[in-house]
C-alpha cells in the first residue's frame, strides 16, 4: 500500500492541477478560426454546379481564400432529418469521416428541388412541409418548416475549412538548425497559428497533416434554450459562452473535476438540442476530433430565463420578439458532417437521434438494482463480509464491484492470487444470492512480455502506434503500458474473444465488466491523455478520433460478453468515456466526483444532459468518489441515487469505509429505506428502459421534455421526471427542512407519493422535509407498476407480487405501461418472449390489456395491491372481472381524507386481461 | 446459554403442528379456532387469512410463512442446529437461508437439509471454544492472581522506594554541603596557584625583553661607546617611520626621543619598545641566542614525575614542527624579501608558553578531595533520579487500567509480532503498534496507546492506538486491537479495513469470559 501511494501522489497531484488542461487560448485551431473569421471572407455557392444524385444534392462552394472549391452535399433522411456534408472535393489525402457511430446507413429520401429565385435553390421533402433554402451568395442555408425559418446555417459566415496542404519545404531538422537565422515574426506567427507544430507545456504536437480544422455556425430562430453536448460539470441549460470559454468536447481524465466549468471531461456527445414553444430541434455534429462549441443567445431574453430558472411561480413568461441562439461548432479536423433533426416535438427529436445512433441497450434487470463498489474491496474475505453485511442489515443490493486491485499488478483479465485465490468460489457465493460481480478492465496493457494479453497484442500489432511507428507507450496504473487500438475491427474482435469463459480464467457468467480510464488516460501525456499524433488503424492520427476511443472499447467489451454467452445474454458494461452512440453498449457514469453537496446537486443536470443525448443509463457515484461524506450527505445521495438510472455507491482508495451500515442505526435505516424504494419501483424502471430501448424516450427527463409548452420548465434542473409519471426533487442542501417543488402543468394534478396529498399543477409548493423524505410526486393520469415486497436482490424478486399506483387525472382517468421479460437474455428480441401490458383507468374501470400482441411471456406473478389516488367518492363496491368472465367482489379500504382507495386481497395475474370495476 | 443447551442430545425434539414460519414459543398466538389477532394488536383477521400470501397486519405477523409482508419474520426450526428467524421477504426467493430448507417450499429450488452437518460443526466449534474458554479463563485467573501479587510487590517496592527516596534526598543534601565545603579550599588554592603563575609569567617576559634590548643595544652600539647615536641607529633602515625605505637623521632622532644618543638604560626603558617590532637583528635569526628557556621550563621541576610526560612532549614537538612547516610555506615569498623579525621567535610554542605549571602537592590534594566530594554527590544525585524514575514507572503501572481485575497487566512491557506477506506488525500493548516492511526499511507507527475502546458494556474488548504516522491525503494512522479469548497470547491478524485505519486481533487468556457453569443435568428447549 505504501509503494502504491508513491505512484498515486504523482498521478493525483497532477490530475487535480487545472493547468494540466488547456483552455481555449491554448488551442491553436481555436485561435486560427478566431483570427481568420475576424477577416471576413465569405463563401458563396456555385449554383451552376448543382447535381442531384440518387441520395443527395451536391454543389460547390468557394471563397476568395480557397483556391479550390469545397463540395457541399445535402441529404434528406427518413424521419425529417437533413444531413449536410462539406468536404474537399479532392483532398490531398482522405479526411476522416467518423465510422461506426451511425447504426446503419441512414435511409435517404429524395429531396425535390424547387426553383427558388435566381440567387438560390430550394430543396423540399416529399410532403413539402420541410425545406432547405440555399442562398448562393453569401452561402447560407435556411431550414424552413411550414413557412417558418427555424434555423439558418452560415448566416454568420463562420464556415471555416482548412484544406489540406503540402507540408512546407524545409524539413524539421533543418529548421531546428537554422533557428537563429529564421525570421522572428514568422516564427512567432508560426507558433501562434500552430499549423504544423503546436506546443503545450512540455509537449510538442507535430502535425504531419498540418492545419485541417473546420467550423460552422447555426442560428436558431426564436430559441433561447439549448441543451446537450455532454460531458461537462455544468447546468442542464447551456450557458452563453464568453470569449475564450467555449464548451470543449475532448475526452479527458479529470480527477475531481471542477463544477460549473466548460472544460472537457470523460466523454463527448457532439449533439445539441434546442427547444422553444412549439418546436424542438437537434444538431448532431458528427466529428470525433477535439471540438469547441460557442453558444450565444441574443434577444430580450434575460427576464424570461430568470423566471424559468428561479421558478417564482406560475408567472406567465411570454416569448419575446425574435430571440435567437447562435451555435458555433469548431473541430480540429475531419469533415463537416452535420445532421439537422427537425422535431418538432422533443419525443420526435429523440426518435430522430436514435434513428441515427441507436437506442439505449436494454439493460439486464440486475443492473437496475443497487451496485456496491469501492476502490478496493481488498480480498475474497472482504467481499464476503460486505455481502453478508447487506443481508445482515436487510438492505437489497445486486452487484459487488472490484476495482483495479483485484488484478495481478493491474494486468486485466488476471486475479491477484493472494487476495483472490478462488474467484469462482467468490462468484458462487454471490450467485447463491442471485447477485453479480463487476470487475474492471481498462484499455492500457502493462508492458510485460510474460503477460499473455500483452504478448499476444504485441505480436499481432494490436497497439496504438506512436508518431515514430513503434508501439505507443504511456504510463497508467500498471506503470509503462501500451494501449489497445480499439478503432481496429480486428483488435476489437480479438479483445472480445478475451472474455470467453475458457480464456478469462476465473470468470463466470455472473461477471460483468467496467471500462475505466478509456479517454484514454495516459498519466504523463499531454492533458493526461494520448499524443494527438499517435497512429491508429488505417493510419489515422489519434487527433481524428480521440473522442471515440472509449466508445470502441465499450463496444468491444459488450460484444465480448455477448459472444461468451453465444449471443444469448445481455451484457452489462459501464464505461467512463463515451461518444454519440455509446448508449448501445451499456451504462455511463460521471467519473471522479467529490463528496460535497455541490457535486450531489450538479449530478442532476449532468445526468439530464446525458439523458437527452441518448444515454439513458447514466449515474453518478453515490456518496462522491473523492473524500468522506458526512452521514447526512451520504443519506441524501442515496436518496437521490435511488431515483437516478445507474445507482452505484463508490469511493476512492484513501477514503473511510462507507458501507451503508457504518453510520449508525438511524442512518443505516434511512439508506436501507432509500434503496428499498429503488427496488419497489423496479418494474417501473424496467418498463421505462424498455421504452428508451424501443421508443427512444429518455428514462430521466428534464421537465421541458414532458411539458414542452410550459416555458417555466425550460430551465429547471433541480427536479426532473422519471418517465412521464414521477416527478423527483432530490434534497441537495444540508439541513434542509423544506424544499420548493415546482409542480408543472396548469391542467395537472400531483400526488405526494408517501402522504398522497395532492396539488394542482403550475405552482410551486413548499414541501417540508425530514431526513427520511425523498420528495417524489406522481402525476395525475398515470399508473406506476411496483413490487410490493422487496427481496435481497432483483433475482430474488422474480416471483414476488406487483402493485399498481393509479393516480387519477383531473378527469378521473389514468394510463400506464408495464414491461416484463426474463431480465437477462435476448429472447425478448429473438423469440418475442416478453410481456407488454397497458393499464388504463377511466370511468371507474381499470383495465389490464395487452400493449404489444407480438410478445408472450408467461409470468406467475400477480397484482396483489392496487392503490387509487384521487378517487373523490367512496365506492360502494369493487368487483374484479377475470379473463374467464368471472366477477368477484374485491375487498377495499377507502380513506376519505386523502381520497385514496386501497384494493386488497387482490390476486390477478399481471399478464392476463382483466378489469376492475369501481362503483 | 442457548448455545450450551444446544450441546444436549436432541431427544426432546417434537414436531408440533403450527402455521408455517411460526416458532413454538409463539404457537399459542395462532389458534385455528379463533380469529387471528396481529401480535401488535393492530388488527384481527379470520384465521384463514394467516399465511394466505396477503399482508393484513402492520407488524407482518399474519404472514410468517410467506413473503407477503415487508417486515415479517419466518421462523426456521432447523432441527439439529440453531433455530433462526429470517426476514419473511426471503421466503421462496430462491436462496436457501434456513439450513433445514423450510424457507424455500415453493420456489422451485430444492434446498438440502444441512442442519445436522452444521449442528455437528457448530458443536465441535463450541466444544473447542468452550475448552479454550475454560483453559483461558483458568489462565486468566492466574494472571489476575499474578498481577495481584505483582501489584502488591510493586506497591511494597514503591513504598520502599519512596522511603529510600527520602533518605537519598537527605544524603544528596549532605553530600552537596560536603562538596561545597571541599570546593572552597580547592578554589582558593587554585586561584593562588594561577596568580603565582601569572606573576612568574610576567616577570620572565620582562626579563626577556630586557635581554633583547641589551643585545640590540650592543649591536647598535657600533662604536661600543656605551651609547647609541643617531648615526648608529640609521644603520637600520628597517626602522624607517615615514615609509620611504630610509631612516633619516630626523626620524632617527625622533626615535631617540629628540636626543642625539641614548645610553643603555634609557634605550631599554624608552626606545626599545618603539622599535622592537621593526628591528632586525644583524645576525641571522638562527644564530640568535635562543630565548631564555629556563624561565619557561622552570615549573617542570615542580611537576611530579608522570610516566606519560615524555610522550606528551614528543607530541607537542611534532605539532610544533608541523606548524613551523606550515608557516614557512605560507610566508615563503615574504621571507625571501625581508628576513623575519628577530623577536619573538614565532617558533616558540604558545601552548608551551601558556601552559600552567602543575599544581603543587597541597593544591592537588585539595583538588582531589573536592573531586571526590563531587563524584559522591553526583552519584547520589543519579541514584535519586533513578529512584524517582522507578517510582514514577511503578506509580504509572500500578495506577494503569489493566482491566477489571488487572488481567491485562501482564501485557505491559511485552511486544508481539505478526509477519504477513509484506510486513512485520509489532504490538507493544499499552505502548504502540508499528509496521515494518519485511524486506527491510524503517518502521511506520500505526499509533501509540490511546485508550480502551470496546463498546460501553464491554470496554476491555478493544484497544485503540492513535496518532501514528500521517497518511498521504489522509488521516494519521490508527489501530484498533480487538482482544479475543485464547489460550496463548498471540497476534492473529492485521487488516486495514479502511485506509490507514488498522485492525489487529490479539488472542489472550485475559479476554476469556467466565465459562458458564457446568450444564445442569437436565434442560429443555422448545425447539429441539
Amino acid at each position: 500500500m505504501d509503494a502504491a501511494e508513491k505512484e498515486e501522489i504523482s498521478v493525483e497531484d497532477e490530475a487535480v492541477d487545472k493547468n494540466i488542461f488547456k483552455d481555449c487560448s491554448k488551442i491553436a485551431f481555436y485561435r486560427r478560426q478566431k483570427q481568420r473569421l475576424s477577416k471576413k471572407s465569405t463563401y458563396r455557392a456555385l449554383l451552376d454546379s448543382v447535381t442531384e444524385g440518387k441520395e443527395s444534392t451536391r454543389f460547390q462552394i468557394i471563397n476568395e481564400a480557397a483556391k479550390v472549391p469545397l463540395l457541399a452535399e445535402v441529404y434528406g433522411i427518413e424521419g425529417n432529418i437533413f444531413r449536410l456534408k462539406i468536404n474537399e472535393e479532392t483532398p490531398l489525402k482522405p479526411r476522416y469521416e467518423v465510422p461506426d457511430v451511425l447504426t446503419s446507413k441512414p435511409s435517404t429520401v429524395r429531396l425535390i428541388s424547387c426553383s427558388g429565385d435566381t440567387g438560390g435553390l430550394v430543396l423540399a421533402n416529399g410532403k413539402g412541409d420541410l425545406k432547405c433554402h440555399i442562398t448562393a451568395n453569401p452561402f447560407k442555408i435556411d431550414l424552413v418548416s411550414e413557412e417558418e425559418v427555424v434555423m439558418s446555417i452560415n448566416s454568420l459566415g463562420q464556415l471555416y475549412f482548412e484544406q489540406l496542404q503540402i507540408p512546407p519545404k524545409q524539413s524539421r531538422a533543418t529548421k531546428e538548425n537554422e533557428e537563429d537565422t529564421s525570421d522572428d515574426t514568422t516564427q512567432e506567427n508560426q507558433e501562434e497559428l500552430g499549423l504544423w507544430e503546436e506546443k503545450f507545456r512540455n509537449f510538442v504536437d507535430v502535425k504531419d497533416n498540418g492545419p485541417a480544422s473546420i467550423g460552422l455556425d447555426f442560428s436558431l430562430h426564436g430559441f433561447e434554450h439549448v441543451y446537450g453536448i455532454p460531458q461537462h460539470a455544468e447546468s442542464h441549460q447551456l450557458k452563453n459562452t464568453s470569449d475564450g470559454d467555449a464548451y470543449r468536447l475532448y475526452n479527458l481524465d479529470v480527477y475531481g473535476y471542477k463544477i460549473h466549468d466548460k472544460m472537457g471531461i470523460y466523454g463527448s456527445v457532439p449533439y445539441l438540442l434546442a427547444h422553444k414553444l412549439g418546436r424542438t430541434l437537434g444538431i448532431f455534429w458528427l466529428n470525433a476530433s477535439e471540438t469547441l462549441v460557442e453558444i450565444n443567445t441574443s434577444g430580450d431574453t434575460e427576464p424570461a430565463v430568470k423566471d424559468a430558472l428561479t421558478q417564482t411561480g406560475p408567472v406567465a413568461v411570454k416569448q419575446k420578439v425574435r430571440s435567437q441562439t447562435d451555435v458555433h461548432w469548431m473541430s480540429e479536423s475531419g469533415i463537416i458532417d452535420v445532421f439537422l433533426l427537425t422535431g418538432p416535438t422533443p419525443s420526435d427529436v429523440f426518435k430522430q437521434y436514435s434513428y441515427l445512433t441507436g437506442t439505449q441497450a436494454m439493460p439486464p434487470l440486475f443492473s437496475l438494482g443497487y451496485h456496491q463498489c469501492r476502490w478496493n474491496y481488498e480480498d475474497e474475505h472482504d467481499v464476503k463480509a460486505v455481502d453478508a453485511g447487506f443481508d445482515e442489515h436487510d438492505i437489497p443490493y445486486d452487484v459487488m464491484w472490484l476495482d483495479i486491485e483485484h488484478t495481478e499488478g493491474k494486468r486485466y483479465f488476471t486475479w491477484d492470487k493472494k487476495r483472490f485465490p478462488n474467484p469462482k468460489r467468490m462468484q458462487e457465493l454471490l450467485r447463491s444470492k442471485k447477485r453479480k460481480l463487476v470487475v474492471i478492465s481498462d484499455p492500457h496493457i502493462k508492458i510485460d512480455p510474460d503477460y499473455l494479453v500483452y504478448a499476444k497484442a504485441k505480436e499481432q500489432g494490436f497497439f496504438v502506434r506512436n508518431h515514430e511507428g513503434g508501439d505507443f507507450e504511456g504510463v497508467c496504473w500498471p506503470g509503462l503500458s501500451s494501449y489497445l487500438d480499439f478503432t481496429s475491427p480486428k483488435v476489437r474482435e480479438w479483445y472480445s474473444s478475451l472474455f470467453a469463459f475458457s480464456v478469462y480464467q476465473g470468470s463466470t457468467d455472473i461477471l460483468h465488466i467496467w471500462n475505466d480510464m478509456n479517454e484514454p488516460s495516459v498519466f504523463r501525456g499531454p492533458e493526461l491523455t494520448m499524443q494527438k499524433n499517435a497512429i491508429h488503424h488505417g493510419n489515422w492520427e489519434h487527433r481524428e478520433l480521440h473522442n471515440i476511443y472509449g466508445f470502441y472499447q465499450q463496444m468491444a467489451t459488450a460484444e465480448g460478453l455477448i459472444q461468451r454467452s453465444k449471443g444469448k445474454e445481455r451484457p452489462f458494461v459501464l464505461t467512463r468515456s463515451f461518444f454519440a452512440g455509446s448508449q448501445r453498449y451499456g451504462a455511463v457514469w460521471t467519473g471522479d466526483n467529490t463528496a460535497k453537496w455541490s457535486y450531489l446537486k450538479i449530478s442532476i443536470p449532468m445526468l439530464l444532459t446525458l439523458s437527452v443525448t441518448g444515454i439513458s443509463f447514466c449515474g453518478a457515484d453515490v456518496g462522491g468518489f473523492i473524500g468522506n461524506p458526512k452521514a447526512e450527505l451520504l443519506v441524501r445521495w442515496y436518496q437521490a441515487g435511488a431515483y437516478q438510472p445507474f445507482f452505484r455507491g463508490h469511493a476512492t482508495k484513501n477514503t473511510k469505509r462507507r458501507e451503508p451500515w457504518l453510520f449508525g442505526e438511524e442512518h443505516t435505516r434511512l439508506i436501507q429505506e432509500a434503496i428499498r424504494e429503488r427496488y419497489t419501483l423496479l418494474p417501473y424502471w424496467y418498463s421505462l428502459f424498455y421504452s428508451a430501448h424501443v421508443a427512444s424516450q429518455p428514462v430521466m427527463r428534464p421537465l421541458w421534455v414532458e411539458f414542452p409548452d410550459e416555458v417555466e420548465t425550460f430551465g429547471v434542473e433541480d427536479e426532473y421526471m422519471l418517465g412521464s409519471a414521477l416527478l423527483v426533487h432530490p434534497v441537495t442542501e444540508p439541513k434542509a427542512t423544506v424544499v420548493d417543488v415546482f409542480l408543472p402543468g396548469s391542467s395537472e394534478v400531483w400526488y405526494d407519493s408517501k402522504t398522497f396529498a395532492h396539488w394542482e399543477g403550475a405552482c410551486t409548493v413548499k414541501i417540508p422535509v425530514a431526513l427520511d423524505t425523498i420528495p417524489v410526486f406522481q402525476r395525475g393520469g398515470s399508473v406506476v407498476p411496483i413490487k410490493t415486497t422487496i427481496g435481497r436482490s432483483t433475482g430474488c424478486m422474480t416471483d414476488s407480487p406487483y402493485g399498481l399506483w393509479v393516480a387519477l387525472s383531473t378527469k378521473g382517468s389514468a394510463v400506464g405501461e408495464f414491461y416484463l421479460d426474463d431480465g437477462h437474455s435476448f429472447q425478448y428480441l429473438h423469440q418475442k418472449q416478453f410481456l407488454h401490458r397497458k393499464f388504463s383507468f377511466a370511468s371507474g374501470v381499470l383495465i389490464n390489456s395487452c400493449a404489444d400482441k407480438r410478445g408472450h411471456y408467461p409470468s406467475k406473478c400477480v397484482v396483489e395491491q392496487i392503490l387509487v389516488l384521487g378517487l373523490k367518492k367512496q365506492p360502494s363496491s369493487v368487483t374484479s372481472h377475470s379473463p374467464d368472465g368471472k366477477a368477484q367482489p374485491v375487498a377495499f379500504t377507502y380513506c376519505a381524507k386523502t381520497s385514496t382507495l386501497n384494493l386488497e386481497k387482490f390476486s390477478l395475474n399481471i399478464g392476463a386481461d382483466w378489469k376492475v370495476q369501481i362503483q | 446459554m442457548l448455545l450450551v443447551l444446544l450441546l444436549l442430545p436432541m431427544c426432546w425434539a417434537v414436531e408440533v403442528k403450527r402455521p408455517r414460519g411460526v416458532s413454538l414459543t409463539n404457537h399459542h398466538f395462532y389458534d385455528e379456532s379463533k380469529p387471528f389477532t396481529c401480535l401488535d394488536g393492530s388488527a384481527s383477521v379470520p384465521f384463514d387469512q394467516v399465511n394466505d400470501d396477503y399482508c393484513d397486519c402492520k407488524d407482518g405477523s399474519d404472514e410468517p410463512g410467506t413473503a407477503a409482508c415487508p417486515n415479517g419474520s419466518f421462523h426456521c426450526t432447523n432441527t439439529g442446529y440453531k433455530p433462526l428467524y429470517i426476514s419473511s421477504r426471503w421466503v421462496n426467493d430462491g436462496v436457501c437461508d434456513c439450513c433445514d430448507g423450510t424457507d424455500e417450499y415453493n420456489s422451485g429450488i430444492v434446498c438440502e437439509n444441512t442442519c445436522k452437518e452444521k449442528g455437528r460443526k457448530e458443536r465441535e466449534t463450541l466444544q473447542q471454544m468452550a475448552e479454550v474458554t475454560r483453559e483461558g479463563f483458568r489462565l486468566k485467573k492466574i494472571l489476575i492472581e499474578d498481577w495481584k501479587r505483582a501489584r502488591e510487590e510493586k506497591q511494597k517496592k514503591l513504598t520502599e522506594l519512596q522511603a529510600g527516596k527520602k533518605s537519598l534526598e537527605d544524603q544528596v543534601e549532605l553530600l552537596r554541603t560536603l562538596k561545597e565545603e571541599a570546593e572552597k579550599p580547592e578554589k582558593e588554592a587554585k586561584d593562588q596557584h594561577r596568580k603565582l603563575w601569572e606573576e612568574q609569567l610576567a616577570a620572565s617576559k620582562a626579563q626577556r625583553e630586557q635581554e633583547l634590548a641589551t643585545s640590540a643595544f650592543q649591536e647598535l652600539d657600533d662604536d661600543m661607546d656605551g651609547a647609541v647615536s643617531v648615526a648608529e641607529l640609521q644603520t637600520h633602515p628597517e626602522l624607517d617611520t615615514d615609509g620611504d625605505g630610509a631612516l633619516s637623521e630626523g626620524e632617527a632622532q625622533t626615535l631617540l626621543g629628540g636626543d642625539t644618543q641614548t645610553d643603555a638604560a634609557s634605550f631599554s626603558d624608552r626606545i626599545w619598545a618603539a622599535i622592537r617590532d621593526k628591528y632586525r637583528s644583524e645576525v641571522l635569526p638562527t644564530d640568535l641566542p635562543s630565548p631564555p628557556a629556563p624561565a619557561l621550563t622552570e615549573p617542570r621541576e615542580e611537576q611530579p614525575p608522570v610516566p606519560s610526560q615524555p610522550a606528551e612532549e614528543e607530541d607537542e614537538e611534532e605539532e610544533e614542527t608541523e606548524e613551523e612547516e606550515g608557516g614557512e610555506e605560507g610566508e615563503e615569498e615574504d621571507s625571501q624579501e625581508t628576513p623575519p623579525p628577530v623577536v619573538p621567535p614565532q617558533t616558540a610554542s604558545p601552548t608551551e608558553e601558556d601552559k600552567m605549571p602543575p599544581y603543587d602537592e597541597q593544591t592537588q590534594a585539595f583538588i582531589n578531595a573536592a573531586q571526590e566530594a563531587r563524584n559522591k554527590f553526583e552519584e547520589a544525585e543519579r541514584s535519586l533520579k533513578d529512584v524517582e524514575e522507578s517510582i514514577r514507572n511503578l506509580e504509572q503501572e500500578i495506577s494503569f487500567d489493566f482491566g477489571p481485575n488487572g488481567e491485562f497487566a501482564y501485557l505491559y512491557s511485552q511486544c508481539y509480532e505478526l509477519t504477513t506477506n509484506e510486513y512485520v506488525y509489532r504490538l507493544c500493548p499499552f505502548k504502540l503498534v508499528s509496521q515494518k516492511p519485511k524486506l527491510g526499511g524503517s518502521p511506520t507507527s500505526l499509533g501509540t496507546w490511546g485508550s480502551w475502546a470496546g463498546p460501553d458494556h464491554d470496554k476491555f474488548s478493544a484497544m485503540k492506538y492513535e496518532q501514528g504516522t500521517g497518511c498521504w491525503q489522509g488521516p494519521n494512522r490508527s489501530t484498533t486491537v480487538r482482544l479475543l479469548c485464547g489460550k496463548e497470547t498471540v497476534v492473529t491478524s492485521t487488516t486495514e479495513p479502511s485506509r490507514c485505519e488498522y485492525l489487529m486481533e490479539l488472542m489472550t487468556p485475559a479476554a476469556c469470559p467466565e465459562p458458564p457453569p457446568e450444564p445442569p443435568a437436565s434442560g429443555n428447549h422448545d425447539e429441539l
